[in-house]
């Protein structure tokens, strides 16, 4: 186990659960205390970004909109021409989706230093359904040239990943989980952009994740090993660029590659890995995710239902042993 | 005239008067300039073999104005954080953008026959990132205005004097995202920022009224907070007295409707929404640089930057 992180004293699945908006509105504080340009950007999402002790902090650099998600990026992208480095902090259905043409031509193309937070991703938002859920967003973003991804598994890694992108010119998406996540890694951890960490060592499967489904597959690879079944599970919170040595190992060493993400199965982590894989090593791969708008289901429902249940996980990595 | 080639993309760089030049010669500077500009910019779409001149001609005194006597901007200073910005909304007349960059000394005037070539830092739509003055990389039309909005909104923090000019067509301001903008702008009351509507009442194939009207413009312009100004967009004496006087109101952004003709002034050209982006034949480019008197020498120059 590497030292980044945290020591086990039980499963992850047993541990308490933490809500990484949490962590990313403390770190924005933290960053705003030491440098005077970072400044929030909002599309009325104050509340759901749990901004609000950072506008009482900082009055006048929590820039509101208002519900005008097109405006919202391009004036992120104003004030990044004025140099202030803003961070978008917007529901990542919304933010993706509504203002895509400003994230590609005012941020990617034009190469602003802009960040872009999507809070509540994937199917976070769970019963409200489809129109509310973010499962396309890693797709979307990865076409896009100029754009780093970053899915952060917990609250550690979620602040990390902020530290580095606020020291950092250039566009960035990261996600900010609101489905809770036990505490992965330790608290000297440090976010290395387009790394990849193997959070287990094993050689019979490889388990690669990310976000909200890290933790599930770290459990998955628990049970496959009661089973006497020898899990790799990486850790893969850049999406994009991807770290392709560790890919390409992973498939030269073990039988074959599970990708789970809270995400669709096209074009998300899963496509990214497959694109890699089809043209430098070619495996047997599964991909978990979201194939399909979802049906009415908490977020926990619906991970489950899709084959990301830490059994459904392991399920699916003895399928390419045998 | 008559074997006019790319290597004819020339003229000399004006640069910018005192301030303490008299009005009467500011004007006479920038009608020039923007005579200049049209020159260079009809031979750089001929040569190019497409472009979108009707908007480029409709724009050209107002980006001239700006150039020439209105924006806090320094060829050699192009990163000044203090600097005025000026954004380009309408990015597809990137053409008169690239040539009033040109005459007034951001961009070698060599470059402008490299216009749409391969590899040319002079694509079809501006890229700050190749062309040195460029603030956005605009296109999709709509994303100039939110754009210039974060600008202001940034000067605004820095408790700074700069300001924000950004031009938008008018078929442009059928993209709401403007007006998502416009609302912001006035909440902050961003009275340093001033939107400008190339008011030309064309757009790609049609009227702006038979299309998806704007009337009343000037009163939509009001209700969404802003002071709004009505000029004749290519009168520079009323360019540069608009302009330069920004705020009319403390703690109102402005919005100067520019009336202006696409094509402006070429006699076949103007206000016919065939010229959208049509190409001059060397005979229609000759008649248009004679229009202009292209012959004529330049009878005043500024202080080359």
């Amino acid at each position: 186990m590497t030292p980044t992180l945290r020591a086990p004293q039980q499963s992850l699945a047993d541990q308490p659960r933490y809500d990484c908006r949490n962590a990313y509105v403390d770190t924005l504080a933290e960053l705003a205390r030491t440098d005077h340009r970072i400044v929030g950007v909002v599309n009325d999402s104050v509340g759901s970004s749990k901004l609000d002790a950072f506008k009482k902090a900082f009055p006048d650099r929590l820039i509101n909109v208002g519900i005008a998600e097109q405006d919202m990026v391009g004036v992120a992208a104003g004030l990044a021409n004025g140099g202030r480095i803003p961070f978008v902090s917007a529901a990542s259905c919304f933010l993706t989706a509504r203002a895509l043409e400003q994230i590609k031509a005012d941020v990617a193309y034009a190469d602003r230093n802009v960040k872009l937070c999507g809070m509540s991703p994937g199917v976070a938002y769970g019963e409200l359904g489809p129109t509310h859920h973010s499962i396309e967003d890693i797709a979307w973003l990865r076409a896009i040239d100029n754009m780093v991804i970053v899915v952060p598994a917990d609250p550690i890694e979620t602040a990390s990943a902020m530290r580095w992108a606020a020291a950092t010119e250039g566009p960035v998406f990261i996600r900010v989980s609101r489905m809770s996540v036990p505490q992965i890694y330790a608290e000297d951890y440090v976010f290395e952009p387009g790394k990849a960490i193997t959070v287990r060592d094993g050689n019979d499967v490889t388990l690669i994740s990310n976000g909200t489904v890290l933790w599930r597959a770290m459990v998955a690879a628990e049970q496959l090993a009661t089973e006497g079944v020898s899990a790799r599970v990486i850790s893969m919170p850049t999406v994009k660029p991807l770290d392709l040595d560790a890919v390409i190992a992973a498939a030269a060493e073990t039988s074959g590659i599970v990708t789970a993400e809270e995400s669709t199965t096209a074009g998300g982590l899963g496509g990214a890995v497959a694109e890699i894989l089809v043209q430098h090593h070619p495996a047997r791969m599964k991909i978990l995710g979201l194939p399909e708008f979802a049906p009415t289901g908490s977020a926990t429902y619906l991970l489950d239902r899709y084959g990301m249940s830490p059994d459904g996980i392991a399920q699916s990595a003895k399928s390419l042993l045998a | 005239m008559s074997a006019l080639a790319v290597e004819h993309i020339t003229m000399p760089v004006f640069g910018r008067l005192s301030p303490h030049a008299s009005r009467a010669d500011q004007v006479a500077h920038i009608a020039e300039a923007a005579r200049q500009i049209r020159i260079q910019d009809l031979k750089l779409v001929h040569f190019a073999n497409a472009g979108h001149i009707g908007g480029d001609l409709s724009a050209a005194d107002i980006l001239a104005t700006l150039y020439g006597a209105v924006l806090n901007l320094d060829p050699r200073a192009v990163d000044d954080p203090e600097r005025d910005r000026f954004i380009l909304s309408k990015g597809h007349v990137a053409g008169i953008l690239y040539t009033t960059l040109a005459a007034f000394g951001f961009l070698p005037i060599e470059e402008l026959a490299t216009f749409l070539k391969p590899l040319s830092a002079l694509n079809g739509h501006p890229n700050r990132k190749k062309v040195t003055g460029v603030e956005a990389n605009t296109g999709p039309l709509g994303h100039g205005l939110p754009i210039a909005v974060g600008h202001a909104l940034s000067a605004k923090l820095d408790v700074s004097r700069r300001r924000t000019y950004v031009l938008v067509g008018d078929g442009e301001l059928q993209e709401g995202s403007n007006w998502e903008a416009m609302m912001a702008a006035s909440q902050y009351e961003l009275d340093r920022l001033t939107v400008i509507v190339d008011r030309n009442r064309l757009q790609q194939g049609a009227t702006v009224r038979e299309t998806n009207d704007l009337d009343p413009l000037d009163q939509k312009a009001a209700a969404f907070g802003f002071a709004v100004v009505e000029i004749n967009g290519h009168d520079h004496g009323e360019l540069l007295d608009v302009l330069s006087s920004v705020p009319f109101r403390p703690g109102k952004p402005t919005f100067v409707i520019a009336h202006t003709h696409k094509g402006h002034p070429i006699s076949f050209m103007s206000n016919n929404a065939a010229w959208h982006h049509k190409v001059p034949s060397p005979a229609e480019l000759q008649q248009a640089l004679n229009e202009l008197g292209a012959d004529v020498d330049s009878p005043t120059r500024g202080t080359a930057a």
